[in-house]
């Protein structure tokens, strides 16, 4: 019992690295989430409201009410995720002490502290957390992120701001693995990130934590687009719920995720699906609007 | 040793396939990826990652991969579960699930046995037939409520039995895949690939 160490990096990550291949879905109640475990997610996000909801209901958006957590991790077997706010360490400990099984300290909520992101090497329950750049990503690891995801633009149903993101992030891994050493504080300086980790990563030539896709994948090609783009697995938000077929659109994007490459499948997948949620283009959201501008 | 000549393959559906193929290539084992039924073919051994049970469950069905992972368990060969894969290698008396249960050794499950990821832990593990503890990282893991006759058991976390054997099948509740300790990897090679056990 005594020799038994919780709450270390390995434990940590490893959780993230056993959701690879895989779909994690939004979720805002227990009969949701019973259709995503159905479908074959391998984690579920509960919220209060998904997204796209979040950004038209405007106001302050906070954890979801710990009730509607409660309810969903009774109803499933498969990991609980839950938001908390950026910077809100007490939301954070809260969802802890309940157990839920990873943090997303998530730019869709209104951020609580704009200065300042949650210390997540502090808590035993791991954090996944959103970037849009390698400086971003390094920034949170360095805190404690266990998990990475893109941002995205959330609740739009456009997938462009997450498909800039993971570019970004391995195009700037791919310049660093060139790097000869004597360049890297001056790379670490540029991008704001922890030398250590700019050093770690261009040793290892990847990331130390695994990188998701979020924000905009509606359709089953969307997320097979980012596995291609080397996503290790994709979390849904509005897009299944707010299709016209839930269920066969959660099916379809756990098929798609798993056989990115398989385009004939792809086009079977694809079909009889109804319409996807409807979708926002990016320039019609002010940039002030914009859930990826939340954070640092 | 006639390793050199070996294939493995990871069954490839969801999961922590990259960390196993990784391991099976530092040793020297030709690693293959296993997503579609042709992919069983000349395999010398199969392991099963983890990940989610009833995710990777669905998607064996879905995948078409049922018949062929039947096949190769009854031809004797080689098959490793970790974690969700032993999960999927237990049979499930109590139909508790509608979840994929393989059958392959006789053996209750309980899932998410230690709790959830808060309890989620590491430790040093004795492992019958090692002569070291290994490293070993429990995440949500599962444990082995009981056993059928025969079936070996090879580790336990206070009570709790977290790796066992029978015939061509070793499983173990932890994740040997998430560290550089490859003794577990190479205590399945040694037995089960390279043909000492090989029954049919």
């Amino acid at each position: 019992m005594s020799n038994r160490k919780v709450g270390s990096d390995r434990v940590k990550r490893g959780m993230a690295e056993m959701q690879k291949g895989g779909v994690i879905m939004d979720v805002v109640n227990a009969e949701q989430a019973k259709i995503a475990e159905a479908a074959g997610a391998v984690a579920v996000m509960a919220l209060e409201r998904v997204p796209s909801d979040i950004r038209q209901a405007g106001g302050v958006a906070r954890m979801a009410n710990p009730k509607i957590i409660e309810e969903v991790m009774n109803a499933v077997s498969i990991p609980v995720m839950a938001k908390a706010r950026i910077g809100h360490i007490s939301e954070a400990r809260i969802l802890e002490s309940m157990g839920v099984d990873y943090i997303d300290e998530s730019e869709v909520l209104t951020p609580a502290d704009e200065e300042f992101h949650i210390l997540k090497s502090d808590y035993v329950v791991p954090f996944v957390c959103g970037c849009r750049d390698l400086g971003e990503a390094l920034r949170r690891i360095g805190e404690g992120a266990s998990m990475l995801r893109t941002k995205g633009e959330p609740g739009t149903g456009n997938i462009v701001e997450a498909v800039r993101h993971i570019r970004k992030v391995n195009g700037q891994i791919a310049v660093l693995s060139s790097m000869s050493n004597d360049e890297l504080m001056t790379f670490a300086r540029d991008l704001g990130a922890p030398y250590e980790l700019v050093k770690e990563v261009k040793e290892k030539g990847k990331l130390p934590v695994v990188n998701f896709a979020a924000g905009g994948v509606a359709t089953p090609a969307d997320a097979a687009l980012m596995m291609s783009l080397g996503a290790d697995g994709v979390f849904v938000g509005s897009g299944i719920f707010k299709s016209d077929t839930p269920e066969k659109f959660a099916r379809a994007i756990v098929r798609a995720t798993t056989n990115y490459e398989d385009y004939e499948l792809l086009a079977e997948l694809s079909k009889d699906l109804g319409e996807p949620m409807k979708g926002i283009e990016i320039s019609h959201i002010g940039e002030k609007e914009r859930m990826q501008e939340r954070g640092w | 040793m006639v390793r050199i000549d070996k294939t493995v393959g990871v069954l490839d559906v969801q999961g922590a396939v990259r960390e196993h193929l990784l391991a099976l290539k530092t040793l020297g084992i030709k690693a293959v990826s296993v997503k579609r039924p042709e992919d069983f073919d000349g395999l010398d051994g199969l392991i099963i990652p983890g990940g989610e049970s009833t995710a990777i469950g669905r998607l064996i069905r879905e995948q078409g991969l049922e018949d062929r992972l039947r096949a190769f368990h009854k031809a004797g060969k080689g098959i490793f579960g970790t974690c969700a894969g032993l999960i999927l290698c237990s049979t499930d008396e109590s139909h508790k699930t509608n979840d994929l249960r393989l059958g392959f050794i006789d053996m209750e499950v309980e899932r998410n046995g230690f709790g959830r990821q808060v309890a989620s832990f590491e430790m040093p593990l004795k492992f019958e037939g090692i002569d070291q503890e290994v490293e070993a990282v429990f995440i949500r893991a599962p444990y082995i409520q009981s056993v059928g006759p025969g079936v070996k058991v090879l580790a336990a976390v206070d009570d709790k039995i977290v790796a066992a054997e029978h015939e061509n099948v070793l499983v173990t509740a932890h994740h040997p895949e998430l560290t550089e300790d490859y003794a577990v990897l190479n205590y399945f090679l040694d037995k089960f690939v390279d043909g000492s056990e090989v029954a049919a």
